[in-house]
């Protein structure tokens, strides 16, 4: 039996597909400006028996496939359980959401905080500070963490954040100084979220901007906690969301309805 | 609804933003409401109520108006609606929940104001609120920070804008302060008015008042039944249009609405399947047209039963004792009535959780989500002390906190579908 979960994300869609327990497959690609589209280029030929949906474009493929969806927050949980067992605290900061998250004793979600609105303190943020600055994200974060001091970045409002950027460099501050001014601006804002939550205990670190180094080590350094990061951290959401799938596909009844691929229940 | 134009234009509303604001309204309404399933034949009045809310009703006001009797109008349940009718006023609610015009509201008040202060702005500045033009009286009352400056900007934009100041603690001296101020505005009524009050029109005034918070007890009773009867936003609309309706028509329309949900609840019969999850709303007013957090919750699989909220039980729960044969007696008794009102200005302000908890049992709810609308400063400093005492009772809960715009939805879905998940986890 083959279970899909796919998450649509605001910058990457990412498909992973369960047999057996192991992950037999994994795939990405950039959402663009067609959601569905990205979605559906991503799934094609992929040979799944229950496909769930997660991430913020959840419910286009939903009415599309007519599969269940599940938010990404219980994905992320459900995913972090499977890859790391005994953590409790999830930190995930993704494209343009930030999110604390922290589980019971048995590992289900209790607890959950989300970033405002605004783009503040995500990776989208990032991706405009760096530009900002002439960057590309891979040089951004290794200047970053070459700065011996940095350059305090007050406003956390994207729009503010990148005249206060401009307007420093125009004063002649070193490019990787507030390089790491920002990386350091968007760190205190997810570790406030975080600890509204869960004020101790490990932290289990995903979402596309756990691959930016210097978040990472900067994360790590101010928490004064364990971190830890898995080999992907992009993939937790359609992980968490392939195994929602195998386990709705134990509940036979369930199959029936969801099947149709070829009609028959072989799970 | 063109045979009110020329009513509209003697009240000096703008009329061509006011076609676009009725437009909007109208098909929102048809999304939001109409096409719900399942929905009671009772709500029908509530339909027809809210096609003529620019319209019939205030024709009536108008009528009421030449007949000689006040209108008032009101931003808070502070201001004793029972003292109004004493004196054979009208009282409307003028609280607005739409992001009407923010562009003028933000030419005299700074952006970073509580949408709904915005939006009474909007309204006033757009000249789309015939309830504005239609009133004699304005009543501010000073309770938020954001409210009590804004009147002073206020003041000058409407014909007589008469403010109540009102205590912060609930104490001897603030109950004192009440006083004087109710019976101040007792003053200012009969002059207004020229009717005098007395114990007979004040106990009248009660009765008429408490028969409508009896109706609306009635309909939050029926909502403890699995499956509900009735959908949270039919039930909030009730509670809005308390505000404006007229008083004996609403108390006769909301009972009627009750037999129906009576009989639904003998048969079983609900809005949504039975097992539905459950939740409480906790927080700051919702005014029309605001349904926006309703909207999301009652489309992502979760059910509301119950709101403590001004426009909802904080607003409604207490009735004022009738008992007494003079007007002091009578004012005793709808200042302690209106003193226990557990607005978050007040400070401390500790029956509030215990009101949230209590109403939590009652509606047989599985989580409580705390609304707070931006910027407003009382409701969100409490919502942490609200949330940990709940979480502490196990009782889960989910602070939100938004304004009137349509930017953050996809969020609130996301964290609202998470919470439901949570809360079906157990
Ligand atoms: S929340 Fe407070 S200020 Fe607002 S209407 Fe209620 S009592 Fe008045
Ligand atoms: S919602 Fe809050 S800030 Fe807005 S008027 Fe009411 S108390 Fe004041």
């Amino acid at each position: 039996m083959r279970a899909a979960g796919i998450d649509i994300g605001s910058r990457t869609v990412k498909l992973v597909v369960v047999e057996g327990g192991a992950t037999v497959l994994t795939r990405k690609a950039l959402t663009s400006h067609d959601p569905l589209d990205a979605a559906r280029t991503l799934i094609s030929g992929v040979e799944y028996d229950v496909i769930v949906a997660t991430g913020y474009g959840r419910h286009l493929i939903k009415e599309h496939l007519g599969c269940p969806v599940i938010s990404e927050i219980k994905a992320f949980a459900l995913g972090t359980k499977a890859i790391h067992p005994s953590c409790r605290v999830i930190l995930d900061i993704g494209g343009q959401d930030t999110k604390a998250i922290s589980l019971n004793d048995a590992g289900e979600m209790s607890k959950f905080e989300m970033n405002d609105k605004c783009a503040a303190g995500t990776g989208r943020f990032l991706e405009i500070m760096a530009n900002a600055l002439s960057y590309t994200l891979e040089e951004f974060s290794k200047a970053a963490l070459t700065a011996e001091s940095f350059e305090k970045i007050n406003s956390m409002c994207t729009v503010f954040a990148e005249s206060e950027v401009i307007s420093l460099t125009a004063q002649g501050a070193k490019r990787h100084e507030v390089a790491l001014g920002i990386h350091k601006a968007i760190v205190s804002r997810s570790i406030a979220l975080l600890k509204r939550i869960a004020p101790s205990g490990e932290v289990f670190f995903a979402g596309g901007v756990a691959l930016n180094k210097c978040v990472r080590t900067l994360i790590a350094e101010e928490l004064s906690r364990p971190v830890v990061v898995p080999p992907d951290p992009q993939i937790v959401g359609a992980y968490g969301a392939a195994l929602h799938g195998a386990a709705l596909a134990g509940e036979k009844s369930y199959m029936r309805i969801v099947r149709g691929r070829d009609g028959e229940n072989n799970v | 609804m063109s045979n009110y134009r020329q009513m509209w234009l003697d009240l000096g509303l703008d009329l061509e933003a006011h076609d676009a604001l009725l437009s909007i309204l109208g098909s929102a309404y048809q999304d939001i409401f109409l096409s719900q399933k399942n929905r009671p034949e009772g709500m029908k009045y509530f339909d027809f109520v809210m096609s003529e809310v620019h319209g019939l009703r205030i024709k009536e006001l108008m009528d009421a108006k030449a007949a000689g009797r006040i209108v008032v109008g009101s931003y808070c349940v502070f201001v004793p609606e029972e003292l109004i009718l004493a004196v054979d006023g009208v009282s409307v609610g003028l609280c607005a929940g739409a992001e009407f015009n923010f562009e003028g509201a933000e030419e005299v008040l700074p952006r970073n104001l509580c949408p709904l202060i915005k939006s009474a702005f909007g309204f006033k500045r757009g000249l789309v609120c015939p309830y504005v033009e239609a009133s004699d009286i304005i009543v501010g009352e000073n309770t938020c920070d954001g409210k009590k400056k804004a009147y002073e900007v206020l003041s000058p934009m409407v014909k007589d804008l008469y403010i109540i100041d009102l205590p912060q603690m609930k104490s001897d001296i603030g109950k004192m302060l009440l006083k004087g101020e109710y019976l101040k505005f007792m003053a200012k009524l009969e002059d207004a008015s020229a009717r005098k009050i007395t114990a007979e029109t004040l106990k009248k005034g009660i009765e008429i008042t408490n028969g409508k918070r009896k109706a609306v007890k009635r309909l939050a009773d029926l909502r403890k039944a699995d499956p509900a009867p009735i959908s949270g936003l039919d039930a909030l609309l009730v509670n809005q249009v308390f505000f404006y309706d007229d008083p004996l028509r609403f108390t006769a329309s909301v009972n009627a609405l009750c037999d129906e949900l009576e009989e639904r609840v003998k048969k079983g019969e609900g809005v949504f399947p039975k097992g539905t999850t459950r939740v409480l709303m906790s927080g700051c007013p919702m005014a029309v047209p605001n349904w926006k957090v309703p909207l999301i919750i009652e489309t992502s699989g979760a059910v509301i039963v119950g709101e403590e909220s001004c426009v909802g039980e904080r607003g409604t729960q207490w009735l004022t004792d009738v008992k007494g044969d003079t007007v002091a007696e009578l004012l005793d008794n709808i200042i302690d009535r209106y003193f226990q009102i557990d607005c978050a200005v007040f400070t401390p302000n500790p029956s509030r959780v215990d009101h949230v908890k209590d109403m939590f049992d009652r509606y047989n709810a599985q989580g409580v989500i705390h609304y707070s609308l931006q910027f407003c400063h009382p409701y969100i400093v409490e919502s942490g002390p609200v949330e940990a005492a709940l979480e502490k009772a196990s009782i889960p809960t989910l602070r939100l906190e938004t304004d009137y715009s349509q930017e953050d939805a996809g969020q609130l879905k996301t964290r609202i579908e998470a919470f439901r998940e949570r809360i079906e986890g157990k």
